[in-house]
């Protein structure tokens, strides 16, 4: 009875206090209330961890220096673990209960497009940091997303490729969405180029060692080079492998390579990989007359100083996200049908991924030029050259 | 994808990729047989002291040299290990099996989240305690990291030395007692509820070690135990519950089945591989390779 008791009185307690504090803040401005699902825990947790601690920082700077036009937001970041199950749910939580302005994330392929028509059918403005082509493609009137694509990544490693006079190449991919959307643009656009597929192997996501599948694959004299794609640390270890066995044709990675843990992890083994990712990277090696060059630098350092934690592209693409969003509160204001109308018609915004040039037909805005082909030398990122 | 024949060198590669593998899930069907020879429970937080292992030695790797920061990770992983026995199972009275089950259950998930808030989510990893990442030797042709060797000396050294401790140290037959026949042990003046404490500190204390020594291979992260914990349930199955000469036999011809099986399969089938090993010997051998079923179906589960 009397743990009963204890119970009632906390929350009696908890509810005086939230009723005294919020009257304050909400007789001032609307609060914005911003949803986001984003997979910060479990097997994603290296996209979703960057994403929530990126989007913590800028709504605290964005409230410290008085909101947007005076509102305030209110985050409300759900925890989706990478499951599509749970990531329908918070959507509909949401959506439903929360009554929330617009929902960043989630931070992978496969809960994005779980949750794609139900954002759709709610007209729920979402900002996907998730890559795969497939979710603005066919546009969905409300859906939209900021990494860029697989297709343009594709398209860079088989430039790269051609330039170096390979031809002949096997494909490595993780059994997760993004892996799988990759092998799927890996194999269409390698006509194009000329390039030929000689194997093609699926691994687990939770690989922990891949040497019998390199000796299998090192035993195939023709391979020129070998692609990765995949977002899981299973990439470190394909490159120790490959070292390890003595294989030293080059490894392109896929835009999924951009976490500077990673090249950690493969030590050593990392050095010469190629692969395209945004700038963000090498924001410091850029020329002063980029666009972006400002952005990325103060972006890495308020991050990195706030944080121990190094940045990533991941988090970059949650920064994208609510940089477009608060764009287009600035200028639809409230109205939710007006600030979808102004993100469609979005030109030239720089963020961390590339210039975003919005259409009713591209709800992604980004060209092949917000890749930069990026290699690892003396274990930093750093732009490759022939 | 055109057939590769197989040479000589490739033999060896997958040989050692096999064992590699193999070695790792008999250590964690060592560590299970250990606990459910004293309590007849499957101790599912398993893959966590392996978890525990990896990242508490790569934080100490930090402060002190390698050999010290392993075996201050192993000292403090059987200590966890010591913990849990005496907060979640020693005080139980006459607990079910189910019940017990459950708690280890709990417990890996508890083992898990406490990793993720005092680690985060990211992968980590030991330096190679010889060479690095991509230092090799040759063996008879094929190129192999020295730290599979590592892997494979210090888990037979671990294996040979558990076989010895339980056969010649009278601390060891007090525990074989504990399994055989609980209440004649009791009645002999044997602590059973210490021996049950000792196989968690045990089974801990072999589990961080293997977690040590495959990290600069396989990296560590918070969520790694149930994977392993999985392989090493279908080798400890396979093996016979309880024999830890078997487990290790049956974790060998796990690993190089699942290498050669990339060998003719695409890699995607490899865990497919081992479930239905697993799901095929619990139909048709449930007492595993090695085992007797008259002896099983003496056990309780």
């Amino acid at each position: 009875m009397k743990r009963v008791l204890s119970f009632f009185l906390t929350v009696v307690i908890s509810f005086c206090l939230v009723a005294g504090f919020s009257p304050v803040s909400a007789a001032k401005a609307e609060n914005i209330k911003v949803g986001a699902i984003l997979a910060v825990t479990g097997g994603a947790s290296f996209l979703g961890g960057p994403e929530s601690r990126t989007l913590e920082m800028m709504v605290q700077e964005i409230n410290a220096s008085g909101g947007i036009n005076g509102n305030k937001i209110e985050l409300i970041i759900k925890d989706s673990a990478g499951d599509p199950e749970k990531a329908i749910s918070f959507a509909k939580q949401l959506i439903e209960e929360d009554k929330v302005f617009a929902i960043i994330g989630p931070s992978t392929s496969g809960e994005t497009m779980k949750i794609k028509n139900i954002a759709e059918e709610a007209q729920m403005i979402l900002l996907s940091c998730a890559a795969a082509e497939v979710i603005v493609n066919p546009v969905a009137k409300y859906v939209f997303k900021t990494p860029q694509k697989d297709s343009h990544a594709v398209q860079k490693i088989y430039g790269t490729m051609k330039d170096m006079g390979i031809s002949k190449i096997a494909v490595l991919t993780g059994n997760t969405g993004f892996g799988n959307a990759g092998k799927g643009q890996l194999e269409k656009i390698a006509p194009d180029f000329g390039i030929e597929i000689l194997a093609s192997e699926v691994y687990d996501k939770k690989e922990t060692d891949l040497s019998a599948v390199v000796a299998k694959l090192m035993a195939n004299k023709d391979i020129q080079a070998v692609v990765n794609w995949s977002i899981v640390p299973a990439q470190g270890i394909l490159a120790k492998n490959m070292r390890q066995a003595g294989w030293d044709v080059p490894l392109f990675q896929s835009h999924g390579f951009g976490n500077i843990k990673y090249v950690e992890a493969g030590g050593a083994a990392s050095e010469g990989i190629i692969f395209p990712a945004g700038r963000l990277l090498v924001a410091e090696d850029l020329p002063d007359t980029n666009p972006q060059k400002a952005l990325l630098i103060k972006y890495k350092n308020d991050y990195e100083s706030k944080f121990t934690d190094q940045v990533s592209t991941f988090g970059g693409h949650a920064y994208d996200a609510l940089t477009i969003l608060v764009r287009g509160i600035k200028k639809g204001g409230l109205d939710k049908e007006k600030v979808r109308d102004a993100i469609e018609n979005l030109q030239g915004v720089a963020g961390t991924a590339g210039i975003f040039n919005f259409s009713p037909e591209d709800h992604n805005g980004l060209d092949i030029d917000s890749f930069e082909m990026l290699t690892v030398k003396d274990g930093k990122f750093a732009i490759y050259h022939k | 994808m055109q057939y590769q024949p197989m040479t000589p060198e490739l033999f060896i590669q997958y040989l050692f990729a096999g064992i590699t593998y193999g070695i790792i899930y008999a250590i964690v069907a060592i560590g299970f047989n250990i606990i459910y020879n004293t309590t007849g429970i499957i101790n599912f937080a398993q893959g966590e002291f392996v978890m525990l292992g990896g990242m508490i030695v790569i934080t100490m790797h930090a402060f002190m040299p390698l050999p010290l920061a392993i075996a201050v990770a192993v000292l403090i992983t059987m200590l966890v290990g010591a913990l849990i026995e005496m907060v979640f199972i020693r005080w139980l009275q006459g607990p079910s099996v189910l019940r017990m089950i459950i708690i280890t259950i709990g417990i890996s998930i508890l083992a898990r989240e406490a990793a993720l808030h005092i680690w985060g989510e990211s992968v980590r990893t030991l330096p190679y305690f010889i060479g690095n990442e991509v230092t090799s030797i040759e063996i008879l042709g094929a190129r192999i990291s020295p730290q599979v060797l590592w892997v494979i000396g210090v888990c037979s050294l671990m294996v040979a030395g558990l076989s010895l401790f339980f056969k010649f140290t009278s601390l060891g037959r007090e525990m074989r007692a504990c399994a055989a026949n609980r209440r004649a042990a009791t009645l002999c003046g044997i602590n059973t509820k210490n021996m049950v404490t000792l196989s968690f500190v045990l089974s801990a204390g072999i589990g961080a070690m293997a977690g040590c020594v495959m990290s600069p291979i396989t990296y560590s992260e918070y969520d790694m135990g149930p994977g392993l914990a999985i392989k090493g349930f279908t080798v400890a199955i396979l093996g016979g519950l309880g024999n830890s000469v078997a487990a290790v036999a049956a974790g060998l011809l796990l690993g190089i089945i699942e290498a050669f099986s990339v060998s003719v399969l695409p890699l995607a089938f490899k865990d497919a591989i081992a479930t239905s090993i697993l799901l095929i010997i619990l139909f048709v051998r449930p007492h595993g390779l090695f085992g007797s079923s008259e002896a099983a179906s003496l056990k309780e589960f």
